[in-house]
């Protein structure tokens, strides 16, 4: 039987950008544990030479005329950031500063 | 709520609804404000929806009682919509908290063409978070009940939506479908449900779970109503690049076929795997027993009934939670906290990276993290090929069947295969919120032809102990017509037999709680 252990969980979490609590590595890692045994089934599956699939239609690149279109309005998106200046979205600083 | 003729106008389907429009019996305005009532008066117990603003859909109402110009047969008809659906200026979260308070700053095209076709927006509905879920339990809002008993849930994750419409909220709903979310709340609550092909109905503007699975599709109290509701919404859209540049097959005339009762010649395959001999572990006696009625009933309709095995739908559940998580884990990198939506921790003792796993943190819910985290496992290296790859594969397979099944390569298959649409009926709230296992057992059914991007529909067949069962009816991709005309005959054969509608009994039931059904 596969298992996650709580580092398995703690380090997918930091991978995925999710902040889990302590409660939450206890709880993760024994349920996610049994939905992977569950999900491991698939490997039952005889699949040589089976190609797989991603898209239950075919995938084909599309394209169109290549004409310019107004976008949405620069003040509508920003409307919905949590934060704005100077008509762009703020963030956090991602650099650490220079002392 | 009654009109001048005395009609109750909750408890009137959409066609009947849209008639009364046409002959100047009742006014968008006098629906609207019927539906509003109910909803002011129900809504506060049942928890269908997240959003409803009475102002606009009366103004709209107005608007089009008093516009000159012919919009269609929809026109002035209100409509409610999953609250996945992106809506300009309504209030949209995908029944997460990491969207509360958002508006949309467009329309998804599902929305656009309702909206063209001067339907009414009556209000955004309940659902598990990001459609994950199979009982709205999920949701981070509130707990949505089943209208045929207060203590159950009404499916998922389109919960919402089937309450509303089984309930007397909405007259017809938009759900939308990744492994059954469509399908399995209409099943539980006694409405049709129809999950399109693949493709067929645009993704443009649904917030995306996961892409290769999601649809659009409607919930409705008639097969005739789906079909017209899915007649307005699907085609093809440039918008989305997996559209598919078909026209739609004519939906409304086949259900209208379908009701005239004759399936001689139909060719109906009942999926072993999935209920039937050896496969019936999981699945109510009652449930089996309404499909097994069905099933004579479709064969005393003309129908050719053949047993057919699709051995690889026995691997769908653990094929299907795999893919969906995995597409699941990287769509939801979109809610960061930069452009829209939830940040916490922007007070300048964090850095970005800090704030977004901060963000994600508090605005996703528990389903939602497991899914991001097992999905993250399985696309990782070193065990991608052993989990998503191999499901990838084992999805070609179930493919296979179906074509095996529908005779794709050599002409001699069934036209439609059938199968019941869940293994029980609806289950206590609560009473799975623990044991993520169990709550996915309940999409058993409805996965294989999301999997393979074939349509399905779920036709109420009867109920056990007091609570709806459902039918499916699977067709080859682009086949939705065959859905449409089996579940219309269906509908029609029982109709007759019981001497009113299906959902009539719970309109009965609702207004005299102490007579047996």
């Amino acid at each position: 039987m596969t298992t996650l252990s709580r580092n398995d969980v703690a380090h997918l979490a930091r991978l995925a950008r999710l902040a889990v609590t302590d409660e939450e590595l206890d709880l993760y890692a024994g349920q996610l544990s049994a939905v992977l045994d569950a999900v491991a089934q698939v490997q039952k599956a005889s699949v040589e030479d089976v190609p797989p699939t991603t898209h239950a239609v075919p995938m084909t690149n599309v394209v169109r005329p290549d004409v310019a279109r107004p976008s949405l309005p620069r003040d509508v998106v920003l409307a919905g950031a949590p934060a704005a200046e100077d008509d762009r979205f703020r963030v956090p600083r991602i650099l650490q500063e220079e002392a | 709520m009654s009109t001048p003729a005395g009609t109750d106008l909750t408890a009137t389907d959409a066609a009947e609804l849209g008639r009364l429009l046409n002959t100047g019996d009742v006014s968008s305005t006098e629906i609207t404000r019927a539906y509003l009532d109910r909803i002011a008066a129900d809504d506060g117990e049942l928890g269908a929806y997240l959003h409803v603003d009475p102002d606009a859909a009366l103004a709209r109402a107005a608007e089009l009682d008093s516009s000159e110009g012919d919009l269609g047969a929809l026109a002035g008809l209100p409509v409610a919509l999953k609250d996945v659906v992106v809506t300009e200026g309504v209030p949209t979260t995908s029944g997460s908290r990491i969207l509360e308070g958002w508006r949309p700053p467009y329309d998804a095209t599902v929305a656009a063409r309702l909206k063209a076709a001067g339907t009414v927006l009556l209000g955004k509905t309940n659902m598990d978070e990001f459609a994950m879920g199979s009982s709205t339990e999920n949701s981070a809002y509130k707990v949505t009940r089943n209208p045929w008993d207060r203590d159950r849930i009404p499916g998922g994750s389109s919960g919402g939506s089937s309450a509303a419409v089984a309930g007397g909220l909405a007259p017809w709903a938009i759900g939308t479908d990744t492994g059954g979310s469509i399908r399995q709340p209409a099943a539980v609550t006694g409405l049709v449900g129809h999950k399109p092909t693949y493709g067929s109905v645009s993704r443009f503007g649904l917030i995306a779970f996961s892409s290769s699975l999601d649809q659009a599709g409607p919930m409705a109290r008639t097969v005739l109503d789906a079909a017209l509701l899915h007649e307005a919404i699907g085609g093809h859209d440039p918008l989305d690049s997996t559209s598919i540049p078909a026209p739609l097959p004519p939906l409304a005339e086949c259900a209208r076929r379908g009701a005239e009762g004759d399936l001689s010649g139909v060719r109906i395959g009942v999926v072993r795997e999935l209920g039937g001999e050896g496969h019936a572990e999981g699945y109510e006696p009652g449930v089996l027993a309404r499909f097994g009625e069905a099933v004579a009933l479709l064969e005393s309709l003309g129908a050719e009934i053949r047993e057919v095995s699709c051995p690889a739908f026995d691997l769908a559940l653990p094929a299907y939670y795999l893919i969906a998580p995995s597409e699941a884990s990287s769509n939801l990198a979109r809610f960061d906290g930069v452009r829209y939506g939830l940040r916490v921790g922007d007070d300048g003792s964090h850095d970005l990276d800090e704030v977004m796993a901060l963000t994600r943190e508090q605005g996703f819910g528990p389903e939602v993290k497991r899914r991001i985290i097992l999905g993250t496992y399985a696309l990782s290296s070193g065990y991608y090929e052993a989990y998503y790859g191999q499901a990838q594969k084992v999805r070609t397979l179930i493919s296979r069947d179906f074509n095996a099944a529908f005779g794709i390569d050599d002409g001699h298959g069934v036209d439609v295969l059938i199968s019941p649409t869940t293994p029980t009926v609806a289950f206590p709230i609560g009473s799975r919120t623990d044991d993520p296992i169990a709550m996915y057992a309940a999409d058993l059914c409805t996965l294989p032809a999301s999997l393979a991007g074939v349509p399905a529909i779920s036709v109420p067949c009867g109920l056990s102990e007091g609570l709806p069962v459902g039918l499916q009816v699977m067709a080859p991709a682009l086949a939705d017509d065959r859905c449409y005309r089996v579940a219309a005959a269906l509908e029609a054969a029982q109709d007759a037999a019981r001497g009113h509608r299906f959902l009539d009994q719970l309109v009965r039931r609702t207004a005299h709680p102490e007579e047996p059904a």
